[in-house]
């Protein structure tokens, strides 16, 4: 079973840089795992973390957030922001017991089509040894106290 | 308290302010908020350690600000509150007058100067047991401190009384009520309650002045105030802001610098 078992990844991604990046992988000719569902957004300072926690509880096993380099933002100023609110939830999550290796935080500018297969490979890999997320769904399995 | 009082009164007489929000004799052994806008009932108002509850929550409600121009009974921490809310534009100093009393002196704030700087000269000192249970909780691994979330989380039943009892809650319409896209499950169920709990403190994360309203307001005993304590120290630790110290500060989360760092994002 442990063999067998293929991660569902969910790719949060901004529009400009790393969907482009995404795009280039892909005309490169490059391979890459299966297992990713890129969803774009306009920017890194669009996605909510709350959008992070529904992928979870619909049973993500694993999250990539992924945007322009710092300085390289279509609107100046999104993926500043962005960081900053990563630098909080993450060690929030933690601080609430939820094991955040299951979630990476990248930057890949429109130029790195090689960087992006290698993020997607390196992920799917080490959420394959986490296996499958547990604790999220666990809660929602949960019922009402 | 002989000195409150006596300021209160002359305050409503003179027609400075039109009400004092204070606290007052409740029921048992507590103190609970009063809103006093007669000179005569200026005696009802109590001093003492059970003023706990962070009145500034009153400040901003259109009930309150029917009555006209407050003056408010202030704690350290309630200053810090104002100061706070000051700085995110809720509040002008010249429109509030806010009472402080030291050994029975009780002195008039009415601008930001004089804010900032008895905020300064007093700042917030937990209680010991918050000071224990900040310290166990940082020595849990990552395990132990889920096992203790869920267990705390799984008594709470959405009543919101930590959205009720905290000063710097006060969105007119709360992510929690929206309902399309349902970001929050309403019932009392652990997904929803930690979904709950963890907005709570990202959104009042290098706001949060420490008062512990939310935690006393809590009828099932949560320690919530832990998280949104957590959520300020890490603001502090990583981007050197603290809130309720200046009227003109920027809001943490809503700003940013170059030069914030991180060794997350590959």
């Amino acid at each position: 079973m442990e063999n067998n078992f293929e991660p569902k990844i969910v790719a949060f991604v901004c529009n400009w840089c790393t969907y482009a990046g995404a795009d280039l992988t892909g005309t490169s000719r490059i391979k890459y795992a299966t297992n990713v569902r890129i969803i774009r957004f306009p920017c890194t300072g669009r996605i909510d973390y709350n959008l992070l926690l529904k992928a979870f509880a619909q049973g993500a096993d694993g999250v990539i957030v992924s945007g322009c380099h710092p300085n390289d933002c279509h609107y100046t100023s999104g993926n500043f922001h962005a960081r900053r609110r990563w630098i909080v939830f993450k060690q929030m999550m933690e601080y609430m017991g939820i094991d955040m290796r299951r979630v990476k935080f990248s930057w890949v500018s429109a130029a790195e089509g090689a960087k992006w297969a290698d993020i997607v490979n390196t992920t799917v890999n080490e959420i394959r040894e986490l296996g499958p997320s547990q604790e999220y769904l666990e809660m929602s399995r949960q019922g009402v106290a | 308290m002989q000195a409150l009082h006596q300021k209160a009164k002359e305050l409503l007489e003179s027609g400075k302010v039109q009400v004092i929000i204070g606290y007052g004799d409740g029921s048992g052994d507590r103190v609970r908020p009063v809103f006093i806008s007669k000179a005569e009932s200026a005696s009802d108002l109590i001093w003492d350690d059970r003023c706990r509850q962070n009145l500034a929550v009153y400040l901003n409600k259109p009930e309150i600000k029917k009555l006209g121009v407050p003056a408010i009974v202030a704690t350290p921490v309630v200053v810090k509150t104002i100061i706070q809310l000051i700085s995110e534009n809720q509040l002008k100093s010249s429109n509030i007058v806010v009472l402080v009393v030291d050994n029975d002196v009780v002195s008039e704030l009415t601008d930001n100067a004089s804010l900032e700087a008895y905020s300064a000269g007093h700042p917030v000192v937990f209680p010991p047991f918050v000071v224990k249970e900040i310290k166990d909780i940082a020595e849990m691994s990552i395990q132990q401190r889920n096992k203790y979330w869920q267990d705390e989380l799984s008594r709470c039943f959405k009543c919101y009384a930590c959205r009720a009892a905290c000063p710097l809650c006060y969105c007119e319409r709360c992510l929690t009520d929206n309902n399309q896209p349902q970001w929050v499950c309403v019932a009392s169920h652990a997904q929803g309650n930690f979904e709950w709990h963890i907005n709570r403190a990202m959104h009042l994360a290098g706001r949060c002045v420490e008062c512990g309203s939310c935690t006393i307001a809590c009828p099932v005993g949560i320690p919530i105030g832990l998280l949104t304590i957590e959520a300020s120290r890490i603001v502090k630790q990583e981007f050197g802001q603290e809130p309720g110290l200046h009227c003109d500060a920027d809001s943490a989360m809503s700003s940013f610098k170059v030069e914030d760092t991180e060794t997350f994002i590959k």
